[in-house]
């Protein structure tokens, strides 16, 4: 009978909620706080070609990677490197400690070196110093600390022949012996002096840094005048076509200019969004004491099925995740209202059909048959505006948009599960199943 | 209360028509002075703007002479007002790279020393801005279409849908336009700027508007196709008594929420809250005082031109 699917109803209710509970108090679903929560830096990149040039995916998929390692050696515990439309990249660096040289890093367009080791020769993974932009270098710090860290021993300096942006092409490739190597071309403009170079130089070791890492130290055997030459090691294939994409990709394959920077002191964020959080947190109890007030028992009902809904919305949030920001909250405070919205059009109906004379049964089954329609109408609504704002967001990286529309989006697909179906069942349960209880006691519907 | 409620229709043109019109004249005089109808952020125009907060007191003079000797010509200079808010300022410039935001904020730090975590800059350049204004021209008429094709749809079986699709449009517009003249007011009042959020603000009041009318339209659907005998008029008015309890209560939910971040929130999320704030409630009153009239003057056969009786 009908009692008997509202039990089964009732027990997947509870499956779900332990199910978000458990994503919630789990520490594997940490919440993602943006970076007006915990301040931060936001820079989007935009390929700097011009804007009917197109730009062909793997070229902004590479940059997007070499982007994403570079800040991935800051240390911040969640950097987004993200490809936004096609041409931009969106970089979002929460917490982040020292923004200024995170910008510095990002926009380091060739970080590819030759530099001259004179008759020595490095072992691969050797930091060292260059007199290009000569400094302590990130690679002489432990991943994550500041650049101003002491070094106590600082790695020796060595001068810088050439840079990555000379290079014109570069591939592995292997030779009769079976033994794999890179072959590289120089840029037109470059090769006389390289000839040069290579002919005062023989013999000697021109070693290879990427972002003053020691990547291959060879020696200069041969002069090199046609503008191309070879390295030679002892490479596996693995090792000669990683040498490979360094050397092409040393440099990033297209170039790349900040268009939008966002940073936020994480002091005034912080203070704007524990008082927006504080009065946010009021402003629900305020509703929820309100539903109960002024509909009493299936206030109450509905005041337990909100709890649930915010619950399930923090485990999706949690889950997916979505970047918590002020916007993003405020979306989800809008679609809790939404959320109320549906149980006081259903509570509205019932009160209706209960001043018309009809029973208690009867009031409950039809408040929730009718106001369906406008409950799907106007959420489906508001879920066309979310997706269209999204997509606006999304077009060149206001995250805040996005993060708007999407835990508006989120709030309001749920709603439409606990509003309607969890009060349906609560209130079946609760209500319909002592219909005549309740007929005698119609101060408790409010009524 | 509400038995003749649309009788009186006349009024509540004129009183909308007030509303909008004291909006219109601030974009105007807005437009006058400075080119566009509400200040716009750094978001639409490009540009850059700092946030500082210094851990003593400084003159505006300081600040932008701080400015003008790192070659930035005309910084507009504000101090910020509200809780915590002691020695903010905020400084509008022309676009500056990442390099000069580093010397600008060293110089600044000079002048005074800033509370830790309290610098903020947003650089925008010109040309993202362009972008960024035609995708926020483009969503807001995207929408607007959409929502009417949404509309006519849910209400094919309603004779005249095209009705119902195009008094829930205009609703929404008259929402934006007093939501409009609200940017351009506080503008004036209190230097507020237009910036991707008051987009996302805008948006929103135009899907909660729409929200507001479909429940209400939805009821006249639902009366109509009782067939019950009386003018369109008394079924409309029929449908209004019944939903508006439902409106008034969502509303009031909705605004504890808003005027409870509004009165104890953060600053920085103050102006997309009255936004919110301002068109949720012009929303429920256009649903109710806007679309709901129009749709049965248009049916009744007032509106000049276009409309013929049912």
């Amino acid at each position: 009978m009908n009692k008997q699917r509202d039990l089964i109803w009732l027990a997947l209710i509870i499956l779900v909620i332990g199910g978000a509970a458990w994503v919630v108090f789990s520490d594997n679903y940490p919440v993602q706080r943006g970076l007006d929560l915990q301040g931060g830096l936001q820079v989007l990149l935009e390929a700097d070609v011009p804007a009917d040039q197109n730009i062909p995916r793997e070229e902004l998929d590479t940059a997007r990677q070499i982007v994403d390692q570079r800040v991935n050696a800051l240390g911040v515990t969640e950097p987004l490197v993200q490809i936004e439309g096609d041409r931009r990249i969106l970089v979002e660096l929460p917490g982040i400690e020292d923004p200024n040289q995170a910008i510095s890093l990002i926009q380091e367009t060739a970080l590819l070196e030759f530099i001259d080791t004179g008759d020595q020769s490095l072992p691969a993974g050797t930091c060292v110093r260059t007199t290009l932009n000569n400094g302590p270098s990130r690679c002489e710090l432990p991943v994550g600390a500041p650049i101003d860290t002491p070094i106590a021993n600082p790695a020796p300096t060595y001068e810088t022949v050439m840079t990555g942006a000379e290079l014109k092409l570069a591939q592995s490739e292997r030779n009769q012996a079976n033994q794999y190597y890179v072959s590289f071309t120089l840029k037109p403009e470059e090769t006389q002096f390289f000839a040069d170079y290579t002919r005062q130089n023989q013999g000697r070791f021109l070693t290879i840094v990427f972002d003053k890492q020691v990547i291959s130290s060879p020696r200069i055997s041969a002069i090199i005048s046609g503008g191309s030459g070879t390295i030679t090691g002892n490479f596996t294939l693995e090792e000669a076509q990683k040498l490979a994409l360094q050397l092409r990709f040393g440099s990033l394959p297209i170039p790349l200019r900040i268009e939008s920077t966002r940073l936020v002191g994480a002091t005034l964020g912080e203070q704007s969004v524990n008082a927006s959080i504080r009065a946010g947190i009021a402003g629900v109890i305020m509703v929820l004491l309100f539903m109960i007030g002024y509909y009493r028992l299936p206030g109450v009902l509905a005041a337990i099925a909100l709890l649930i809904y915010a619950l399930l919305n923090f485990a999706v949030f949690e889950g997916l995740p979505v970047t918590l920001t002020l916007p993003a909250i405020t979306g989800f405070l809008l679609s809790l209202g939404m959320a109320v919205d549906a149980n006081v059009l259903v509570f509205e109906r019932m009160k209706e059909e209960l001043a018309r004379g009809r029973k208690v049964s009867e009031s409950v089954h039809s408040g929730f048959q009718r106001a369906w329609t406008s409950i799907r109408d106007s959420n489906i609504a508001t879920l066309v505006i979310c997706t269209i704002l999204w997509s606006f967001g999304r077009s060149f990286g206001a995250s805040a948009v996005q993060g708007f529309a999407i835990t508006l989006a989120i709030g309001v697909a749920i709603s439409m599960f606990t509003a309607v179906l969890i009060t349906r069942t609560f209130v079946n349960l609760v209500i319909g199943g002592n219909s005549d209880w309740m007929t005698q006691h119609r101060w408790l519907l409010g009524a | 209360m509400f038995e003749n409620f649309v009788q009186k229709r006349r009024y509540y043109y004129i009183f909308s028509g007030v509303v909008i019109g004291l909006g219109m004249l601030a974009m105007i005089f807005s437009f006058a002075t400075s080119g566009k109808i509400f200040p716009l952020g750094v978001d639409f125009l490009g540009g850059s703007r700092f946030e500082i907060q210094f851990d003593q007191s400084v003159t505006e003079d300081q600040v932008r002479d701080v400015f003008t000797q790192n070659d930035i010509t005309n910084p507009a200079i504000t101090a910020l007002r509200g809780q915590d808010l002691s020695n903010a300022w905020q400084i509008r410039t022309e676009f500056v790279d990442a390099t000069k935001a580093h010397s600008l904020e060293t110089a600044l730090t000079a002048l005074a020393p800033l509370v830790p975590g309290t610098f903020s800059v947003t650089t925008v350049s010109p040309a993202v801005g362009k972008e960024v204004t035609r995708a926020a021209l483009a969503a807001v008429l995207v929408s607007g279409v959409v929502v009417l094709f949404y509309i006519m749809f849910a209400f094919r079986q309603v004779p005249n849908s095209f009705r119902y699709g195009a008094c829930a449009v205009i609703a929404m517009f008259h929402d934006l336009f007093v939501i409009f003249g609200f940017a351009a007011i506080m503008g004036m009042i209190s230097g507020w700027e237009v910036d991707a959020l008051f987009l996302t603000g805008v948006l929103t009041v135009a899907g909660f508007s729409l929200q507001d009318t479909i429940v209400v339209f939805d009821r006249v659907r639902e009366n109509s196709a009782r067939k019950r005998s009386g003018s369109f008029e008394a079924l409309v008015n029929r449908s209004v008594q019944e939903t508006i309890k439902r409106s008034l209560i969502t509303q009031l939910s909705a605004m504890f929420v808003l005027l409870s971040i509004l009165l104890f929130g953060g600053e920085s999320i103050k102006p997309f809250i009255a936004v919110l704030f301002v068109g949720l409630l012009s929303g429920t009153y256009s649903s109710i005082f806007t679309a709901v009239p129009l749709l049965v003057s248009w049916q009744e056969g007032e509106i000049p031109l276009i409309s013929k009786p049912a």
